[in-house]
């Protein structure tokens, strides 16, 4: 019992320590004055102020689209790489896999720095693109590292019966391999799409003027006080994300019930 | 940010597929046709960018053959960058391994009743922007921050922690946590309840089962969070530039300054000598990943 | 399975319709301005009356917009350095001369301004006065014993932990110069040698190097000093009364920030309507109340309403004030250079 206590107090301290900055920003989205080191009173008015702040909503329009396009294509070449790696020899599949590694475990500001170098070499304007490329870049080994293991566990004589009994492959691989990874294939793409969200280092190299995302938005604003604007924006996502991952929970819940008592 | 990929340990997992008896989509060789496009991405975006950085940090601005960019990592300002990034973000590795590891058993303890909730739980954090997580802990460890007005309150003498080295390692171990938790958590629930009871059977105590059984088979899952939490803090420069107040300059806030002061070739010789580091890690990741198929992402 | 692709496919063609709009070609200007240095209204107000699509990016220090302009990787169109960087800027061929004609409005433009301007720029060519002030100690009343009135309050050890020094390698270096009763642009190596040693017994004073987050820090009562470029403390003065700034009796600098037209602009004419449409009145008012740094524009000084702040000592010094303040000058790559250095050693606290 003393155990047992002492785990939920553990538990209880380290989500303290997590989320006790939140705590702070969402307060923070409340306070009437424009420094974050004073609390200047109660105020809804930088919610307001939000939404006719066309510099945040701009930076939140891009990182959005950003976040979807990069996920979404990283996803289509990520998992076409994966079918294709899960089909070969060991070796060329394990040097694949190295390549697949490096941009995970290199470092972001490297990253980020080689990217830019190359989009200069290249002489390609600094840009949404170049922002785009990047996430890509860093997402697919995501995707596959998502969608691998589910291959993995893939029987592989149903999709060979299905080629028996007069299937083409495309029509064989859309009715029986994807239907079996296709949880893999989401996990990856929301894997990919928070990455996105997230990113500042690697943004930060390779964009230019003209775009900002949420991250390199707030970077230029630490300097001289973020806007109270944002922490306003920050508190809508991350409530929205919590009601959906509570409701997602939830649904989670019912369906596992009936599986218990079989 | 990065995802923690994990490592499997074969022997007492439960049962895994038989990797030799490869899944092949079709008989048709047209399907490693599939990997072209990722092949050409991964060339030009990575293995050509790099070489680029190796380009850069060989040459001078007038593009001859120089190691003096890479030598200039003696330099002592970017010799103490270097060593004191390598301290603390050894040090917040060690913290985060102390407070990661008694998390993940108890996760695994109850994971069945509450299972992934409490994982997302630990995720979550991060769909607030971590500059701005960063900038909230300023508000925290401030001198007038709430820490200190807590301890004024009950008259405890007030701590300095803002803009020192410890204030850097409480944001390397609050932003890389989570890629501690997730690997060692995602090793641990993947441990056979038969192998524990196997052992508990044949007699071994709480202790014995957790030194012979359960800490070595999770070894994998320590060891990719070492390198998921290391690397980052290793070169960071967000989080001691919000938090170090530019007082503390670690090798990232270096090899930063050089390239926002446009001198590539000296950014990139620093990077290279990063590199090193880096692909040391990749290497030991490596040596217990021997499938090379870091799976189980969370 | 079919519903769910055909919906991401309609989500894509939806993106891409989205992009599209996004993308129309029209008059553009590229402005690169420090950060936090103009009212986004402007802005707004410019596009509309010009239908220019302005492309706005800021830096922090005159160090870091410097080799963005001289690597040409982006092609802006005006910018706005600080004096000793413009001269530099002429010297090297990177600017572009003004055309007058577009630019009406300069003759609201205090005179005097353009005096002063001449130390970096000798004929009026190349720029035009933005903004300008001092550089000084913002203090808070409720944590010093005594009125602050010298540049040695900096360097006193009973400050230990409460001083904010900025981040900027000319104004830290001009500040121990002053103090040591040099020259702020000297060139000379023993005395700079001496400076470093002064701002190296300094660091473990100094609770952080900082440029604009000085302004946050010093409202929350973070520090009991902080250097700080004068325009910033009209404003953190209305944040918290207790702060007062003030100029140092061994001197100080003056600094101007104008506005230039690289060489390189692809939309100069624009550039130019843009630096005309900041000289207007009303709109150099409008850019004042927002940023509170002083403004050269003698007809938008008339315009405020508020006497305390027109008339105000901060904001417009006197002229005794300002016989003590000097303008950097440009040194040269190699004097300039060795500042760097000498100062990276101080805040990496090496010898």
């Amino acid at each position: 019992m003393v155990k047992k206590i002492f785990e939920r107090f553990y538990i209880g301290i380290i989500l303290l320590f997590l989320y006790a900055p939140i705590l702070i920003l969402i307060m923070l989205s409340f306070n009437k004055s424009k420094s974050r080191a004073r609390w200047g009173g109660f105020t809804f008015h930088w919610y307001k102020e939000l939404f006719q702040n066309e510099d945040i909503m701009n930076a939140l329009y891009t990182t959005l689209i950003i976040a979807f396009l990069s996920a979404l294509i990283a996803t289509i070449i990520g998992t076409a790489a994966a079918i294709a790696m899960n089909s070969m020899k060991r070796t060329p599949r394990t040097i694949l896999m190295a390549i697949t590694n490096i941009p995970m475990l290199n470092a972001d500001i490297v990253t980020g720095i080689s990217l830019m170098l190359i989009f200069v070499a290249l002489r390609f304007t600094l840009g949404f693109t170049s922002v785009l490329i990047a996430h890509i870049t860093f997402n697919i080994p995501y995707v596959i590292l998502s969608v691998m293991p589910k291959l993995k566990q893939l029987n592989p004589h149903t999709f060979e019966a299905a080629l028996d009994l007069g299937a083409s492959p495309v029509y064989a691989f859309f009715k029986v391999i994807l239907p079996d990874i296709f949880s893999g294939v989401i996990s990856g793409f929301f894997l990919a799409f928070t990455m996105s969200l997230d990113d500042f280092v690697i943004t930060h190299f390779t964009k230019g003027p003209e775009i900002n995302t949420l991250s390199t938005k707030i970077y230029t604003e630490v300097r001289k006080g973020i806007k109270p604007e944002m922490y306003a924006l920050s508190t809508l996502l991350f409530v929205t994300v919590l009601l959906l991952l509570i409701i997602i929970n939830r649904k989670g819940a019912e369906k596992k019930v009936p599986l218990k008592q079989n | 940010m990065k995802v923690p990929l994990n490592v499997k340990n074969k022997m007492f997992q439960k049962p895994a597929k038989d990797s030799d008896k490869e899944f092949k989509i079709g008989r048709v060789n047209q399907v490693k046709l599939l990997s072209f496009p990722y092949i050409i991405w991964m060339v030009g975006f990575i293995i050509i960018p790099l070489l680029m950085i190796l380009y850069y940090g060989l040459t001078d601005r007038d593009n001859n053959l120089t190691f003096k960019n890479i030598a200039l990592i003696s330099d002592p300002i970017n010799r103490k960058a270097l060593l004191l990034a390598l301290e603390l973000s050894l040090i917040s590795t060690i913290i985060c391994l102390l407070l990661a590891y008694p998390l993940a058993m108890v996760l695994r303890k109850n994971h069945k009743t509450s299972n992934s909730f409490i994982v997302l739980i630990i995720i979550l954090p991060m769909w607030m922007n971590f500059l701005l997580r960063t900038i909230a802990w300023q508000n925290i460890l401030e001198k007038t921050g709430i820490i200190n007005s807590i301890l004024q309150f009950f008259h405890l003498p007030t701590l300095n922690i803002i803009n020192t080295s410890a204030a850097i390692i409480l944001g390397m171990v609050y932003n890389f946590l989570p890629f501690m938790v997730l690997p060692i958590y995602n090793v641990l629930v993947k441990v056979d309840k038969d192998v524990i009871n196997a052992a508990r059977d044949l007699g071994a105590n709480g202790r014995q089962t957790f030194l012979k059984i359960i800490l070595p088979l999770s070894i994998p899952g320590v060891v990719s969070g070492i390198t998921m939490v290391f690397v980052p803090s290793l070169t960071t420069f967000v989080i001691s530039t919000i938090l170090g107040g530019s007082k503390i300059v670690l090798i990232g806030n270096v090899i930063e300054q050089q390239f926002r002061l446009g001198n590539w070739n000296t950014g990139s010789g620093l990077s290279l000598v990063l590199m090193v580091f880096i692909l040391f890690s990749m290497a030991i990741l490596s040596k217990y990943d021997k499938e090379s198929e870091g799976s189980n992402l969370w | 399975m079919k519903k769910k692709i055909t919906l991401i496919l309609s989500l894509v063609i939806l993106t891409f319709a989205f992009l599209g709009c996004k993308k129309e070609e029209g008059e553009k200007l590229y402005v690169y301005n420090w950060g936090e240095y103009i009212d986004p209204e402007v802005l707004d107000l410019f596009e509309e009356e010009t239908g220019i699509d302005v492309v706005y990016d800021e830096f922090e220090q005159n160090e870091e917009m410097y080799p963005k302009i001289k690597a040409d990787a982006v092609q802006y169109d005006v910018v706005c350095p600080s004096d000793y960087m413009i001269q530099k800027m002429i010297g090297e061929g990177l600017l572009a001369e003004i055309n007058f004609d577009n630019v009406p409005n300069i003759k609201y433009i205090a005179p005097e301004m353009m005096e002063s301007s001449k130390t970096f720029d000798a004929e009026n060519k190349y720029s035009v006065p933005y903004m300008w002030g001092t550089l000084g100690i913002l203090y808070n009343k409720t944590m010093v014993d005594e009125p602050i009135d010298s540049w040695s309050a900096l360097f006193d050890e009973k400050y230990e932990g409460n001083i904010l020094m900025i981040d900027s390698v000319r104004d830290a270096f001009g500040i121990a110069l002053e103090y040591l009763g040099y020259d702020l642009n000297s060139v000379n190596e023993a005395e700079l040698d001496e400076a470093k040693a002064l701002l190296q017994k300094q660091y473990p004073l100094v609770q952080a190097y900082v440029v604009d987050q000085v302004r946050d820090k010093m409202i929350g009562g973070e520090a009991a000093l902080g250097v700080i470029y004068s325009g910033e403390a009209i404003y953190t003065k209305r944040e918290n009364p207790d702060l007062e700034y003030v100029v140092p009796k061994e001197g100080s600098n003056q600094w101007i920030d104008s506005w230039v037209i690289p060489k390189n602009a692809r939309n100069k004419e624009n550039a130019e309507a843009f630096i005309n449409f900041l000289c207007d009145p009303d709109i150099a008012l409008m850019n004042f109340e927002y940023i509170t740094y002083s403004t050269p524009n003698e007809a938008a000084r008339e315009m405020i309403e508020d006497e305390d702040i027109k008339n105000s000592p901060v904001a417009f010094p006197d002229q005794t004030t300002l016989d003590r303040c000097t303008p950097y000058q440009y040194l040269g790559e190699e004097i300039e250079s060795l500042y760097i250095e000498k100062w990276n050693d101080v805040k990496s606290n090496v010898e």
